[in-house]
């Protein structure tokens, strides 16, 4: 199994349309840093400006863990679509350029051959988040420097001292983490039903598409149904950014609001994940190779 | 001699095409078995079915004496293929294309064992080359270097002439004789070219609609008795008056715009030329074939001419 997985991942990371994506992120995280370094104090301004009048804001809002936070906010619904280029690429595209009937003809059996290339595309995921850690985190901390971090949500602003933010990008990495290999895991689903890579891409971007939009409309049917998309409960991670209040209203430093919430999100996207890899299993184990 | 492939019973029902139909054959160990038969009679879902790519509908599959579908992996340990188009990954070269296929086979190689085999293949002085750059004769020898590299009993090739130049084709059917007479594999190889399983194969079967038509040594379906000689003269009705008042007369099968036709041994073939001669025949051409062949022949035709009705 650990030699399938080798292979798998040797043979993602030279495909040339692995690297789109690095380039892709590293081209949106350089534009939004030099966008901030360039003219961050007017977007700081808009950020702060229902409470500059009240608050006297000491220290720099404008550092690295700012840019940090808007950068993931951004790409973590673009990184997606990176995802599934890869993702429903394993099994539809061995299908395309005809190798999947040299490899099912191997002496290893299809559940390990599925969950090699599912496990190799979960180590893509995981290099492209360490790739946006360390351009969209690391890089910003070294051009911006560390300070408190503002989070500016609608109904509040939430303050976060600066030794109080790290660990919380790590478990928002993490979480985030779980969330795209959820997304892979789809577009490995629709993977197995193709010929060409592109109906499978198609597919796991409509359906993110369309489940947040659903998620996102205020209509009392899709209230109840929208907390079983998984979809809903990708942007949890933000969670780890909220703390809990003591009795005077001021926030506890060191503590997660609402950790219960993010780990049912957490386990919600963990269910999705086991359930496309199984049913991928399931179908690709009986199904005929005829590509 | 051990059996190596039983196929007993095997049906294939796709919806409404059943493209296998109840079809038995064994392959003995050493045997280069052909397994011809038009496009679309059966070859490819059968030999799919033999590498576990199909599941079979009804019937059973045996390979090295053990059920295939309970002893997947022991078998397939023991198997090298090529189906179709030898289609590899184009953006790897051809020395990572068989480096990855040697570890799937769950075997250690060294570097200088995975050369030899592309040395076999005369790809050596392009192992690290992009698959992409190869032309379609060097991807089917690199096809053949993976189905090869875990030194295999049986080798299964599905019409692995297919796209190849002159050239090309015989450089492959001499590497199928080598491995049969110098590395003692058993090989199953499937075309449509009768004339191509003639001239590497020791026993053959064909298949039309999924059903076996004929099995049997090829020695014993090309028996020379069995030649069709096909004479075209300047003078037809001459010819004719001629052969009818000889011994040749019963030999006689047809006549047709095309010329005359007679049964006879393909050792009587001189003899004949010498009897056309010595009646002053004048004679535009004679042609000798086999009767396997106008039998092959009647059986794709006639599916040509139904396929053309449909179009």
């Amino acid at each position: 199994m650990w030699k399938l997985i080798k292979i798998e991942v040797f043979k993602i990371f030279k495909k040339p349309r692995t690297y789109i994506a690095f380039i892709a992120v590293w081209a949106i995280v350089s534009l939004i840093q030099i966008a901030i370094y360039a003219d961050g104090q007017k977007y700081m301004d808009f950020v702060l400006k229902d409470v500059k009048d009240n608050f006297l804001v000491i220290g720099d809002p404008l550092n690295g863990y700012f840019v940090c936070f808007v950068i993931l906010q951004t790409l973590l619904i673009h990184v997606p679509l990176l995802v599934a280029l890869i993702s429903a690429d394993m099994i539809a595209g061995e299908a395309n350029m005809g190798t999947l009937r040299l490899i099912v003809t191997k002496p290893q059996s299809r559940t390990k051959l599925l969950l090699s290339k599912f496990i190799a595309s979960s180590v893509y995921v995981l290099m492209l988040l360490l790739w946006i850690a360390v351009i969209g985190l690391f890089l910003s901390m070294g051009i911006f420097g560390t300070d408190g971090l503002i989070n500016a949500k609608s109904s509040e602003i939430i303050l976060i001292n600066a030794n109080d933010i790290f660990w919380r990008y790590l478990l928002a990495f993490a979480f985030a983490a779980l969330a795209l290999i959820t997304v892979a895991a789809l577009g490995f689903f629709f993977s197995i039903f193709a010929e060409n890579s592109i109906g499978p891409i198609v597919a796991t971007m409509s359906v993110i598409i369309v489940f947040t939009i659903l998620s996102t409309l205020e209509i009392p049917l899709f209230e109840k149904i929208k907390q079983f998309f998984f979809t809903t409960h990708m942007i949890a991670w933000k969670g780890f950014f909220e703390m809990k209040e003591n009795a005077d209203g001021e926030s506890i430093p060191g503590t997660i609001r609402n950790l219960p919430a993010v780990l049912r999100s957490a386990g919600v996207l963990a269910a999705h994940t086991v359930f496309f890899v199984g049913a991928s299993i399931f179908i690709f184990k009986r199904k005929d190779v005829l590509s | 001699m051990n059996t190596i492939i039983k196929v007993s019973h095997l049906s294939k029902q796709f919806k409404e095409l059943r493209a296998v139909d109840d079809l038995s054959f064994t392959v003995q160990e050493g045997d280069v078995y052909g397994f011809l038969g038009q496009n679309g009679a059966g070859k490819s879902t059968t030999i799919r079915m033999l590498l576990t790519l199909i599941a079979p509908s009804s019937g059973t599959i045996e390979l090295f004496g053990y059920n295939l579908y309970t002893h997947r992996k022991e078998i397939l340990q023991q198997v090298g293929a090529v189906i179709e188009r030898p289609d590899l990954y184009k953006y790897l070269t051809a020395f990572e294309c068989l480096s990855i296929f040697a570890t799937m086979s769950g075997l250690k190689f060294t570097k200088t064992q995975l050369m030899e085999q592309l040395e076999l293949v005369g790809l050596s002085a392009r192992a690290n080359s992009k698959v992409r750059t190869y032309s379609q004769g060097m991807k089917q020898r690199l096809g053949l270097a993976v189905a090869l590299v875990h030194n295999p009993q049986l080798i299964v090739l599905d019409e692995p002439t297919n796209g190849l130049d002159p050239q090309g084709i015989a450089d492959m059917r001499n590497l199928i004789l080598m491995l049969s007479r110098e590395r003692k594999k058993t090989i199953l190889v499937s075309s449509h070219l009768l004339s191509e399983v003639e001239q590497i194969a020791n026993r053959m079967l064909i298949i039309d609609k999924g059903k076996k038509l004929v099995e049997g040594s090829v020695n014993e379906l090309f028996h020379p008795d069995d030649t069709i000689v096909l004479l075209e003269t300047t003078d037809k009705t001459l010819a004719e008056k001629t052969i009818s008042q000889s011994d040749y007369a019963g030999a006689l099968v047809q006549i047709d715009a095309s010329g005359l036709e007679l049964k006879m041994s393909r050792d009587a073939v001189p003899a004949f030329n010498r009897f056309l001669v010595e009646h002053k025949i004048e004679v535009k051409g004679i042609t000798a074939r086999h009767t396997l062949e106008d039998y092959f022949l009647k059986i794709t035709s006639a599916n040509q001419h139904v396929e053309a009705y449909k179009n």
